[in-house]
């Protein structure tokens, strides 16, 4: 229980991957978006790396029972709360496998993930089926790691 | 070989001129000077995306395809008045009331004329609005989700085509009768013969107020007016901003052989109508109420459900007695197309069968009505003397004007069915400055923005009305014919042949740029309201209420919660309601049991749709996923055990293990 302690918290960094494109009111024709604008300036996608993220102890209970409410609609099809895999690995004993700010991204930016990380490409390779983008926000995923790591046994 | 570019050359030279100057003769062999930098003008690489939106009708099918310019790629097709096995449009329970009308479920319309939503005269990119034209309705269609989100019908009305054109700020769509019928003091569709259309017969004109928030829309007013036939309309802007002008045939009032009867007259009428002053008058309670009967449904995006309502009266306006809201424009020979200039100060009618273009000034018209500058009347409406009210006419144009759009640069563009061209004139001068052939008989044409004060402009879009030879033949029925040329220079270039599907009328055509950044990729399932959604697969159930079986269900990559039911029985009917919990751009999954009667669904995320299912006898019946979802996909599957009446089998369902309580472990 004691391995993980309080990192200190740095909110985001931005990486802008989207060449902006320029606008100009009079010739609205001529300004066309790009596919990255299209693919990651809205809002029920996500494409921004979670570069740090802060563990407090003792778990956060409100935090805990929000996660369990999110597990439930977007997670449960394909997630069981024991080791067993059903799509994807069961979540238990989850975040002593894997750094919660893996398990943060995987949820938030999992094409990043399955693009770059060697751990979520073979988990790819195991399972077949992609992780999908469930439009989970970072908040949101914030509350599920707490309810994983209530999942896990720490208190 | 070495004399075939002479030889071509030869032919360009004979099929030029023969085209221009023979009526009725069709181009044979056509000549397509292709200029050599086409293919790179209209080449979108892979990845890269097109400039504009082409928001095309579908006319017959009764839907809208999406195009992009300049590839001509088909990207969409948008089911309006016609059920769509594509996504179950009009199958779904949810969408069924969408298609409903007082006439009661009619599964297939004629779908004309496209107008996107302008605030200022300028394209907003919000909603794009198209008419039905048999069973007269208009919808509207949302731009953020590409789906059709109302549909309301138009009582005291028949063949209603000319619509939805809308006012300069999307005040109002318009809707006018192209069948005038009997109407009476109750405007009943009384039981008269047809040969008293001169004594009982009257059209409509219809405006259909737009909420400048939600889009949501209401029939203010009609105007009641002679029995002719309306054919196409167009608001005012800027100058004419209170104004609506209406092209109307048939002043002969004939009820039979019409190509002939009426055709009589060497002029019809454009009808200029003050809407401004109508909207006065309906307050001041100048108007008369009218029993009718018309379904108004409205598509909610939290239920992901249409509700479709019958109303029952509108307010109806006559101008025999309000004397300063409607006058007649004599306009030569059956005038099809009435186009308004970006400035909003010419009005150009397009007369079929007249050999040139007669263009009217609204600084004239306004000063001939304050001078009661009239030739008589038509019906108790005054009509304005033809010279008092005209700008000038654009001389030998071509045969057969149809449509007119404007690049904002000064020009217009008239399509011309007959001589098979779009011919490009300046609208001050009235000079023909260039002409181009097209393949084969356009009928209407789009230039991006070309209806608004603000055209884009750089292209000009002909919908043709014959195909022939210009695809590889696939048997006695062809996609129609579209063409693209470039007008950014002074003059037009052919650049691409596209197929269209159905039987395109009108289109408009949008930058991107307007319509893309609001594209929604998914619904958001937190937001879901729909009666019988599933929040997670351990709300999945299945209820019993007499004799109607709901079964909540979900799917995910790749399995259906649940995918094994028991205890349905026969007399059952069973609503399968599909909800996705994928939250990720482009996974929507299909749902499909054998021998239904709906045949299928396709839900995207986020989504709940039902799908009823009768079953017709006993036994085991599989249902599966239709959409290719993931490696797994042709796993994702289930069954249904369907039992004799009275079984005793009791109700179950399932799927795999018990899915185990959830909570946080103490």
């Amino acid at each position: 229980m004691t391995k993980k302690t309080t990192f200190l918290a740095v909110l985001l960094l931005f990486a802008i991957l989207a060449c902006t494109s320029k606008k100009e009111a009079t010739d609205a024709a001529q300004s066309s978006p790009s596919p990255a604008d299209i693919a990651t300036t809205q809002p029920e996608t996500h494409g921004v790396e979670v570069k740090a993220i802060e563990l407090t102890h003792p778990l956060n209970q409100s935090w805990v029972a929000a996660g369990t409410k999110i597990y439930d609609l977007k997670c449960a099809a394909c997630h069981r709360l024991t080791g067993e895999k059903l799509v994807g690995p069961g979540w238990k004993g989850v975040t002593q496998r894997r750094e919660p700010l893996w398990i943060m991204n995987m949820i938030t930016n999992v094409d990043m993930m399955l693009e770059k990380d060697p751990e979520a490409q073979k988990l790819l390779e195991q399972c077949l089926v992609r992780m999908p983008n469930q439009n989970v926000t970072q908040e949101d995923t914030r509350q599920l790691i707490e309810f994983m790591r209530s999942n896990d046994g720490e208190r | 070989m070495k004399y075939r570019p002479l030889m071509l050359l030869m032919v360009a030279a004979f099929a030029l001129p023969s085209l221009l100057f023979l009526p009725g003769c069709k181009p044979h062999n056509p000549v397509t000077a292709v200029e050599g930098d086409a293919a790179q003008k209209v080449y979108v690489a892979p990845g890269k995306y097109d400039e504009f939106y082409n928001i095309v009708s579908g006319g017959f099918n009764g839907q809208v395809a999406v195009y992009g310019i300049p590839s001509g790629r088909l990207l969409r097709i948008i089911p309006v008045f016609a059920q769509f096995p594509e996504n179950g449009w009009g199958f779904s329970e949810e969408t069924k009331p969408m298609l409903n009308t007082s006439h009661g479920f009619v599964p297939w319309d004629d779908a004309h004329h496209v107008a996107l939503s302008t605030t200022n005269g300028v394209h907003d990119g919000r909603w794009a609005f198209i008419n039905g034209n048999n069973t007269p309705r208009i919808a509207r269609i949302s731009l953020k989700t590409f789906r059709t989100e109302e549909i309301i019908e138009i009582p005291n009305s028949s063949g209603n085509h000319s619509s939805p054109f809308l006012t300069e700020n999307s005040e109002y769509a318009i809707a006018g009768t192209r069948f005038s019928y009997p109407l009476d003091d109750e405007n009943s569709n009384p039981d008269v013969p047809i040969s008293s259309y001169k004594q009982n017969f009257k059209g409509t004109v219809s405006f259909v107020g737009i909420n400048p928030e939600t889009g949501r829309m209401g029939i203010s007013f009609q105007v009641l007016t002679p029995g002719v036939n309306f054919d196409l309309s167009r608001g005012g802007r800027g100058p004419s901003h209170d104004w609506f002008f209406f092209s109307c045939y048939n002043t002969e009032q004939a009820n039979t052989l019409l190509e002939v009867n009426a055709s009589q007259k060497d002029k019809d009428f454009i009808m200029a109508l003050n809407w401004k002053k109508c909207e006065e008058y309906v307050k001041a309670g100048r108007g008369k109420k009218s029993k009718v009967r018309y379904a108004h449904n409205v598509y909610d995006e939290k239920t992901h459900t249409g509700t479709s309502t019958i109303e029952t009266e509108t307010i109806v306006l006559d101008p025999k007695e309000l004397k300063d809201i409607v006058y007649f424009i004599p306009c030569p020979k059956s005038p099809h197309g009435c186009d308004v200039d970006p400035t909003g100060e010419y009005i150009c009618g397009s007369g079929k069968l007249a050999a040139m273009i007669p263009v009217f000034s609204f600084s004239k018209i306004q000063k001939a009505i304050a001078d009661k500058s009239f030739e008589g009347e038509f019906d108790g409406i005054p009509v304005l003397k033809y010279d008092a009210v005209l700008h000038g006419e654009v001389k030998k144009p071509g045969l057969g004007p149809l449509h007119t759009e404007f690049d904002g640069k000064g020009f217009a563009y008239t399509s011309f069915f007959v001589s098979s061209e779009i011919v490009k004139w300046n609208v001050k001068t009235l000079e023909v400055v260039d002409r181009v052939p097209t393949y084969y008989s356009i009928g209407h044409l789009s230039i991006p923005g070309g209806p608004t004060a603000k055209p884009w402009g750089k292209y000009v879009i002909a919908y043709n009305k014959i195909t022939k030879d210009r695809y590889l033949p696939t048997g006695p029925e062809l996609a129609q014919s579209a063409q693209l040329y470039d007008i950014s220079g002074d003059k037009m270039k052919l650049l691409l042949d596209f197929p269209t599907t159905g039987e395109p009328h009108y289109a408009e055509a949008i930058p991107a740029n307007l319509v893309s950044p609001n594209s929604v990729k998914i619904f958001k399932i937190e937001d879901n309201q729909h009666p019988y959604v599933t929040r997670g697969e351990k709300e999945a159930k299945v209820t019993r209420k007499g004799n109607q079986v709901h079964v909540q269900m979900t799917t995910i990559r790749s399995h259906f919660v649940p995918d094994n039911i028991e205890g349905v029985q026969m007399g059952d009917e069973v609503y399968f309601h599909v909800t996705n919990l994928e939250q990720d751009w482009d996974v929507p999954h299909g749902f499909a049991v054998k021998g239904a009667n709906n045949a299928e669904i396709l839900v995207m995320p986020g989504e709940t749709c039902t799908l009823k299912w009768v079953p017709d006898r006993v036994g085991v019946v599989a249902f599966y996923c239709t959409d290719f979802c993931s490696a797994l996909h042709q796993e994702m599957q289930g069954y249904v055990r369907v039992s004799p009446r009275g079984s005793n089998v009791p109700l179950t369902f399932s799927t795999g293990n018990k899915a185990e309580p959830t909570g946080a472990t103490q």
